[in-house]
């Protein structure tokens, strides 16, 4: 018997995963064993098969390799031009810290005895050893921050959470990942569902919880079929602790991944932001105490329980601990998951791991953080990619996703676009973000037809300055960033 | 998925009666319809509000606030075309416009013989394998002219 491990994360399966799996599974003496993707996004899709020294990758294995490649690693892990050798030992793997995404890739995602067989479980079973409190005490002490972009700390949301008086109290997991440029949510929950349902029951340990609902965004059809099956195995096994999850879709907006508009959207209403204060963490789901986090936030609670907030915290750079799932996207020639202690340069991250362009042309522009992120030109190249830094820089991290650009790129497009993108995806309860986004992105217009155009790149920034001052969340809030970084350090593509 | 079925008020009328124990039904309730009948036609917007004591002001507005709702059936096949900046930067947008040109239609158009509704979507996480869409429910990535081509015309 031939075991053969092909992944069924979406963006192998978008580039012909499924046919891989369909022949081989009519060779005989093979089992097919599906799992996550190890997030060698240009190596997809990526096959492993077992040998006894070990398992040997291939790829990427285009249709018409199928046949050899499956030859070849029947044969043992025989030769073959697409043979990569052990994954462990390539270089994208080995400079990375897997703490977050140790399984993604290797175990199936839906088998429970692999989960425990790679570590899984023991986060849960600890803290229900050590209680509430001390469990905050080991969020709080590796120093984990929210990873859904405003890198908000975790241990003092569960504490502010479980302090909160409440009949009843909620865990909301943050699924919508509308950042482009980024996919770490979804890896993972197509890669390891189990930790991230180990993740919410810790927090719904934590901070007293009844009821966890997973927000998914509709664009991940594979990642909620992942999870409703995880899900539904552990309601068998009786994982839960009494706080039941659900999983909730949603309905292709954006502005639905700020918090309390995706509150708004789980009661069922339009997906308004609400202002703030009270905190969610005081009144938020229904009006009761809940905690909202990322998926990667919930994810890592399980490993920094299990090995202790200070093993976690000694990974890092100043005040960023642990690790981040870094994306590596757009025109890069290796894109994919790295996950790193924080404070790798920007310029390792995109020239070294990310090895250049895909095109082969010289890096122009990098926007780091999604649709809201600064772009940042290689002069920058020597920022550390964690928080403080990249706020210092008039940039930030977000949810970790780099996207970068070759030398064809016009940044007064981009800019344009930013403001487009806020216009389609404003909530519409406010003026600054839902007027301002309109009024930008003509007065760009404007700019690329040269008109007046040192009068209009003055009336964006002001417009700018006033978005920035004005608007209730970071939609309208952070869309300066893309638009006056764009002119700041690109002014030539704004100038006739 | 599977196609969408003919709207018939006692299929909805299952659908509502099925879905609204949940806390905060109204949009798992929309979006169940939708994906039975292929729209969300005014008639279940009303049944809706009546089901879950809600005005019909209410039910509409949730209803008219997402991009995936909509109240009048697509083409057969849904083809939605990531636009965001991961696809800009391998040539997503030169992309779009071959595609419509092409098939003969503007973002959220339907071809002529209904086979075909275009819908831009704002990242789809295949950032890594750009350019990216989804077909009907099937993920593809490494777009190009021509294999967009391919799918479309492959479009049942
Ligand atoms: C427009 C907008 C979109 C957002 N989208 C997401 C998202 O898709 N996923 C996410 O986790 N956080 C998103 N956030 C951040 C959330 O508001 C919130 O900070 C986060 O869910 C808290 O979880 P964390 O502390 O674990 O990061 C978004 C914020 C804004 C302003
Ligand atoms: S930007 Fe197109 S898939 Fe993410």
């Amino acid at each position: 018997m031939t075991n053969l491990f092909i992944p069924r994360d979406s963006a192998a399966v978008a580039v012909g995963a499924e046919e891989i799996a369909a022949t081989a599974a009519r060779r005989r003496g093979v089992t097919v064993i599906r799992t996550g993707s190890r997030g060698l996004h240009w190596l997809e899709p990526l096959i492993e098969v077992e040998t006894p020294a070990g398992r040997v990758a291939y790829g990427p294995v285009g249709a018409d390799d199928i046949t050899a490649v499956l030859d070849a690693a029947i044969a043992g892990g025989a030769p073959h031009r697409l043979r990569i050798g052990k994954p462990e030992d390539h270089p994208f793997l080995k400079r990375q810290t897997r703490l977050t995404f140790s399984r993604c890739g290797i175990i199936d995602p839906l088998s429970w005895s692999d989960y425990v067989a790679h570590g899984g479980g023991k986060g849960l079973t600890r803290a229900r050893a050590i209680g509430a409190d001390a469990t905050i005490a080991e969020i709080t002490a590796s120093g984990l921050r929210g990873r859904g972009g405003a890198g908000f700390p975790a241990g003092i949301k569960w504490k502010t959470t479980r302090d909160a008086k409440g009949d009843n109290k909620y865990i909301v997991c943050n699924a919508d990942e509308g950042d482009s440029g980024t996919f770490a949510d979804r890896m993972l929950m197509e890669g390891d569902p189990f930790a991230l349902i180990e993740g919410m029951a810790i927090a719904a340990l934590a901070v007293g919880a009844t009821k966890g609902f997973i927000y998914i965004r509709s664009e991940y059809p594979l990642a909620i079929a992942v999870m409703r099956e995880a899900l539904g195995i552990a309601r068998a096994r009786n994982l839960l602790d009494g706080c039941d999850i659900e999983i909730r879709v949603g309905a292709g907006s954006y502005v639905c991944g700020e918090e309390t508009a995706l509150l708004e959207s789980l009661e069922g209403k339009r997906g308004q932001v609400r202002a703030k204060p009270p905190l969610p963490a005081h009144a938020g789901l229904f009006g009761r105490p809940t905690v909202v986090n990322n998926v990667l936030t919930l994810a890592t609670a399980p490993v920094i329980l299990a090995d202790g907030g200070a093993a976690y915290a000694k990974h890092g750079a100043a005040k960023s601990r642990g690790t981040m799932p870094i994306q590596l996207a757009g025109n890069l020639k290796h894109g994919g998951l790295f996950e790193a202690p924080f404070g790798l340069t920007l310029g390792e991250l995109v020239t070294d791991i990310g090895g250049g362009t895909a095109s082969g042309r010289p890096v122009r522009a990098v926007q780091v953080g999604g649709p809201l992120g600064a772009y940042f030109p290689p002069a920058l190249f020597d920022t550390p990619f964690d928080y403080e830094a990249f706020a210092a820089k008039d940039g930030l991290i977000g949810h970790g996703g780099i996207v970068v650009f070759d030398d064809t790129v016009d940044m007064a497009r981009q800019a344009r676009f930013a403001m487009e993108f806020c216009a389609i995806e404003s909530c519409g309860k406010c003026t600054p973000c839902r007027i301002g986004s309109v009024r930008g992105k003509e007065t760009i217009d404007r700019i690329i037809a040269g008109e007046n155009v040192a009068a209009n790149i003055a009336l964006v920034e002001d417009l700018c300055a006033t978005m920035k001052a004005g608007s209730l969340c970071a939609l309208g809030g952070f869309v300066p960033y893309p638009v006056l970084s764009a002119i700041r350090h690109f002014r030539e593509d704004f100038e006739p | 998925m599977s196609a969408p079925i003919a709207w018939t008020p006692a299929r909805a009328a299952e659908i509502i009666l099925s879905l609204k124990h949940l806390d905060g039904a109204c949009l798992p309730i929309l979006r169940a319809i939708q994906a039975e009948f292929g729209h969300v036609p005014p008639e279940a917007v009303a049944m809706v509000a009546d089901a879950l004591n809600l005005s019909r002001a209410e039910v509409h507005g949730t209803f008219s606030f997402y991009h995936d709702l909509r109240a009048e059936p697509a083409g057969r096949t849904v083809v939605k075309l990531c636009r965001a900046e991961a696809c800009q930067a391998m040539g997503g947008d030169a992309l779009a416009e071959r595609a419509m040109r092409k098939i003969g239609v503007d973002w959220h158009g339907t071809t002529a013989d209904g086979r075909v509704t275009l819908e831009p979507a704002f990242c789809l996480g295949l950032c890594s394998t750009a350019p990216a869409a989804m077909v009907g429910e099937r993920v593809v990535g490494r777009l190009d002219e021509t294999t967009l081509g391919r799918l479309l015309d492959a479009a049942p």
